[in-house]
Parts: structure tokens; sequence; C-alpha cells
């Protein structure tokens, strides 16, 4: 069953004619989604091929969301649009009704977030992202930038705010394979959150345990330790980055940054395991703690 | 980025938030030119730092007139403030104070919207008062799409507390200050003190405004505000470059790819450390995602040039970043840098064209070089190596 993504989801790309949008619309594809669109006003009605493992596929551009959607029968959208575009596409997905947008774009002006997610969640739409890898139903379908081919689909499900530490983590614990991996999105404001996808696995009949990454910075970690000690039943490693990082200096995501003695990783750890959640030192410590609880 | 505060106080006074004369100064004789511009009288002379607790540091003092404001001045510029060199001042009008309040509006990051907050008790630490008397601070949530309009700046007045009398001329001030939040595309502006002078005017004395860096392309006055003196001057050069790197005070330097996983590696390199005479990682250098041969050669080019650094650690597992590239980026660094290079390198490569990466590197034969398996391995042998 997975979570957010399934096999039947029907992807549309917006920013599918650009260049990091064509470049990840071939490995989307390459990895078995179902692409269906891809949206550009100036070049309604063409469309792009793209090479796959058994030749090409020709994937349609439409002039707007709204087409691509009556066309398609599409649910779900991805975008790739650079970030002075970004709040116009997700207002634009949200009005044609698409129940699922995810935000690859870096760089989006907090301002147009809080805009957009505000927007969106009076609208009922989820938002992953911005700033973030996608997510991947490993052999169902694969929705952003995350390489098809570091782990096959298994029973963990792994939420991290981190591109390159859930490919760390999917690689460590390959063996064991994933439902879902997401990864959420390192800015301060994002459409989908820790507790969001904790909700959905706890949901999820096939995810058996779960890895939680976070980092430094607000309090989403700790907010996501009550809600396990709550409402999870199954067992959840975790794993913060950042321990090292100086107060006051934003660590490459814009929300990754130590404010005062607030958004320590210390404290998020400690909020962890207050809740029961084993935390590991290093992403080799918490695969470890995490194919112990898999293997017993 | 943080704004000094008289970058604030201009900012207030671009969108109409009452503010009182101000003008910086870096030198005494600049601080009696300002005083004498504002008339003569008393002012306050105040250190410009990026920093709290200035006033009980001695970075603000009064002057009843132009030659004693250049003394102050001269008492003031180059004094360390929580480690902060002042090197600008800026000469304030000086106001006669009733009451003092506070404001501020600020990123609600749980509630992805707004909060903005105030309080009749201004002037104190406001960490202090939110925690000690909690209920003297109001909190009144803010819809992105809205905004401060009439009716919320009312809200937020009513709900701390301000005197009904003055309620009109605050909520006016309220709604200039959510003028500067959106017009300038903050994420912090706070007003402490909000005082009400013994003429009965509202004037913001005192400003903190942190500007969103991802909103640059539509403020390009924004690159002015700057602080280029107090940059570190790699972090400056690697800016330059494009690159997103913070100094350390390490000695193991960091390369790798994507925020949190460069993140992890400093942690992991710090644990190994405690194993190798305590050595530390060097700094936090993240070459994005798809970053080419170029951008790895650029990276490691700021890295090696840090003193302070003994070895260096890369730690790339390829998503979109091709490992080939990385590694051609290696051998083109060091190629560049030539036997005038001493410093030992550790690398570590996954994922993406992995197996190409390590042969180019094992093809280039460096002997700088060691490739490693494993991230903590990898870590353990760079910390080693800076401790030798």
């Amino acid at each position: 069953m997975a979570i957010f993504l399934t096999e039947k989801s029907k992807v549309i790309v917006q920013g599918m004619t650009g260049s990091e949008g064509q470049k990840h619309t071939t490995r989307m594809l390459a990895s078995g989604t179902a692409v269906v669109g891809g949206v550009n006003p100036r070049k309604a009605g063409t469309s792009v091929d793209f090479a796959t493992a058994d030749g090409s596929v020709s994937v349609p551009v439409f002039g707007s969301v709204k087409d691509a959607v009556a066309e398609t029968g599409a649910d779900v959208s991805v975008i790739f649009v650079p970030p002075a575009h970004t709040k116009g596409a997700v207002v634009e997905a949200v009005d044609a009704g698409v129940p699922l947008v995810v935000i690859i774009t870096e760089g989006v002006p907090v301002a147009d977030t809080a805009e957009f997610f505000s927007y969106a969640q009076s609208k009922g739409v989820r938002l992953i992202g911005p700033n973030c890898p996608g997510l991947i139903s490993p052999g169902k379908s694969n929705v952003g930038i995350i390489p098809a081919d570091i782990a096959a689909a298994g029973k963990i499900g792994l939420v991290s705010k981190s591109g390159t530490l859930t490919y760390q983590m999917m690689y460590e614990l390959r063996d064991f394979g994933f439902s879902t991996a997401i990864g959420i999105g390192g800015d301060p404001i994002i459409g989908t959150t820790h507790i969001d996808a904790l909700e959905a696995f706890e949901a999820d009949p096939e995810t058996a345990a779960i890895v939680m990454i976070g980092e430094i910075g607000g309090d989403a970690e700790e907010r996501a330790a009550a809600f396990i000690k709550d409402n999870v039943t199954k067992p959840v490693v975790g794993y913060v980055a950042g321990f090292t990082a100086p107060e006051g200096k934003t660590m490459g995501h814009a929300g990754a940054i130590v404010s005062g003695s607030s958004g320590t990783a210390q404290a998020k750890k400690e909020a962890l395991e207050a809740a029961g959640v084993k935390v590991g030192k290093t992403p080799s410590e918490t695969a470890a703690l995490m194919r112990e609880i898999l293997s017993a | 980025m943080d704004l000094f505060e008289y970058q604030a106080r201009d900012i207030f006074e671009k969108h109409g938030v009452p503010v009182l004369g101000g003008i910086v100064a870096t030198t005494p004789d600049e601080a009696r030119a300002a005083a004498e511009q504002l008339g003569g009288g008393t002012v306050v002379v105040k250190a410009q730092v990026k920093t709290g607790g200035r006033g009980k540091a001695g970075g603000v003092k009064l002057a009843h007139n132009p030659d004693e404001a250049a003394e102050k001045a001269g008492q003031i510029l180059g004094m360390d403030i929580k480690g902060h060199t002042v090197h600008r001042v800026m000469i304030a009008a000086g106001a006669k104070i009733a009451e003092e309040f506070y404001f501020s509006l600020l990123l609600d990051r749980a509630e992805r919207r707004y909060l903005a907050m105030a309080s009749v008790e201004g002037g104190m630490d406001i960490e202090q008062l939110a925690v000690e008397r909690p209920e003297a601070l109001a909190r009144v949530a803010v819809d992105p799409q809205v905004g401060i309009d009439d009716a919320k700046a009312r809200e937020i007045a009513q709900t701390a507390g301000f005197p009904a009398e003055i309620t009109d001329a605050v909520a006016d001030v309220f709604v200039k200050l959510w003028g500067v939040y959106k017009g300038e595309d903050a994420t912090l502006v706070e007003v402490n003190p909000l005082v009400r002078t013994e003429d009965g005017q509202i004037v913001a004395l005192d400003g903190k405004v942190t500007l969103d860096e991802n909103a640059e392309f539509r403020h390009a006055e924004h690159g002015g505000l700057e602080d280029a003196a107090a940059a570190d001057p790699l972090e400056a050069r690697a800016k330059e470059k494009g690159l997103n790197y913070v100094k350390l005070d390490g000695a193991v330097g960091i390369i790798g790819n994507g925020a949190g996983l460069v993140m992890s590696t400093l942690d992991v390199v710090a644990y190994a450390g405690e194993e190798h005479g305590g050595v530390k990682p060097a700094n936090f250098l993240d070459i994005g995602g798809g970053a080419s041969a170029e951008v790895m050669a650029n990276g490691l080019e700021i890295i090696l040039s840090d003193p302070q650094v003994k070895s260096v650690f890369v730690n790339v597992f390829g998503g979109i970043t091709a490992c080939d590239a990385v590694a051609n980026g290696i051998v083109q660094a060091l190629e560049m840098l030539g036997d005038k290079e001493t410093k030992p390198l550790v690398v570590r490569l996954d994922g993406n064209s992995v197996v190409e990466g390590r042969a180019i590197l094992e093809a280039a034969a460096h002997p700088l070089v060691t490739l490693a398996d494993t991230m903590d391995g990898a870590a353990a042998k760079a910390a080693e190596l800076a401790n030798a």
C-alpha cells in the first residue's frame, strides 16, 4: 500500500520541459512512475520523448495543470520550476484539484511557502516540500529526485528532512527495503511534517517499522516525539544531524539553525528518547538499531 | 540575514513606522557631526552589533552635546561585545519615554503561519518575560494570506492590554510593521522597546529585522545591507563562488553533498576525533545536488587554503550528484595545486556512478588521496591524519 504514493498514482510534471524537469522525468519514468503529462503554456499541444529501457515514451505537454488533469486524471503533481515561479505553480495545481503536490524547488522565499501552504490547506491539498527530494514507494512509483536503485520494496517507512541522509539510510538498510521513503525538506515551513508521515506509516499495513531523521532548527522533532508517544505503536528509530553545529549559523538548509538554546540536536535526541525512540549517534548506528528490531 | 539596528531603523522609516533620527558613525568625528546634524542636543550613542545585552556591556551611552558624543563614540568603537567587535555606532536622537512596550512578528514553524507577540511590559528581556510571566505576553496568530490588517492590529493591541486611548496609534504602527515584514520579505521584525513618549507619540526605539535570503532575487537593494567587514574571509570567498560554506575551528576539512549529510559528517568526525586527540571538523561545506567537477574543485581549493585544516574528508552519496564528476573535481584540484599541496584527503563515495568515480581516483593514484569504504571508517581515518 505504501503512503501517499502507490502504483496507481498518475503524475504530471510542472517544469517538465526545463533541464532539471527533463532529467528527472527521464529517471522517474525509468523507475516505473506513471508520468502522464507535463505543463508549459508555451508548448501546449506538443510532446516530449523520453528514453526508457524498452525504447522511448512520448509524454504530452499541456497548457495548464487544469487541462492536464482533465485529459489524464492525474492525481499527483511534481514541481521543478524556479523559486520565483513556485508559488504560482503550486496555486495552479491546487486550483486544478490535484490532491498531492510535491515541490522539489530549493530557495523558495518562506513568505511564498507560508502563503501557498495556507491556501493548499484551505482546499484540502497535501503539499510535500519545498526544498525536498520527493518520495519513493519502491517498485510502485517514484516522484522527485530520489535514486530508484538504492533499495527495493520492503517494510521500513522512512521520513527525513534531508535528501542525502535519506539516500544514505536507504543504502544502509537496502537488504530490508522500504514501503515508502519520503524527504519532507529542510525549509522552515514545509507542507508535510514528520508527524504527518508518522501518522500515515502507523496506518499503513505494509510498514512494520519507521526510521525518522531530523536535524537542528525549530522543534518539529520534539513535536514528533510527543506524537509518537501517544499515537505510534510501531517501532521507531531516530537520527538527528547537527550536534556540532554552532549557534546562529544556517547549515545549508534554510531551516537548519540553532537559535540561542532552541533547536539543538541534543534537545531533539532527548525528546525522542523520552518518547521511547532509540536514537543512533551516526547513520550506521541508527541502521544497526533498525536491523536489530527487524531481525528480532 | 540579520540587520544592524541602524539598518532596521532606516527600513522602518521607509515603511512609515515612526522612528527617531539616527545616523551611523564609524569615527568619533563622524559621531560629533551626526550629533550636530540631529540638533546639537542630547543624543544616545549606541554600539551597532548583532547581539543582545549591549546596554549591560556598556555599549549604549548618553551624550549631552556633540563633543560628548564624540568622546562616548571613542569609548564604544572597538569594544568587544560577546565576541562582536564594534565597528559602528548609531547616534540616535533622545526621547522622553513615558512607557515601554514590546512587539514582534515572526514565523511560527510549528503552525506554519506567522505569530505576532506583544506586551505592555517592554524594554526587558523578552525570553525571560515569556518564561516568568507568560500571561504578560500576548500571542496572536497571523494568517499569511491576510497579514496584519486594521482588525488584526486592534486584536493584537487589545489582547496585549494596550491602553484604550493609544489603541488607534499602536494599531497603525502594527499595520506598518506588517508592511516591513511583507514588503521586505522579513522572517523576523521585532521592536523592543516600542515606546510612548511624554508627548504621546508612539515610536519604535530599537528594532531587529531578519531578512529571508531566499527572497533576495526580488530585493536587489538587500545585497548592500550585508556586513562584508564581519564576514570570515574564507566564507566570503566561498560565497563568491556560490558555495555553501561555514567556517568552524577544527582541523578536519569537510566536503559533502546535501546539507543533512554534511551536518551528519561533522558529527561523525567529531565522534571519531574523540579517539584521536580531540580533533574537530574545520568547516561545513555542501557542494549541493548535481555538483560538477568544477564545483568540487572550487570547494576543495577553499578548504585546502584554510591554514587550520590538517586533513580533508570528502563524503559524497551520489543521488543527482555523480561520483565520477566528484572524482574528476578532486583530480583537477590536486593537479592545479601541484606539489605544494601536502594535506591528505580521505574520500568516501557511494551511490550514482560510484564504480566510475572510484576507478578515476584509483587510476590517478595520487599519493595524498585515501579511498575509504564507509562513512565511519573515513571519518576515523581523517581524524587520525589530522592528529598525526
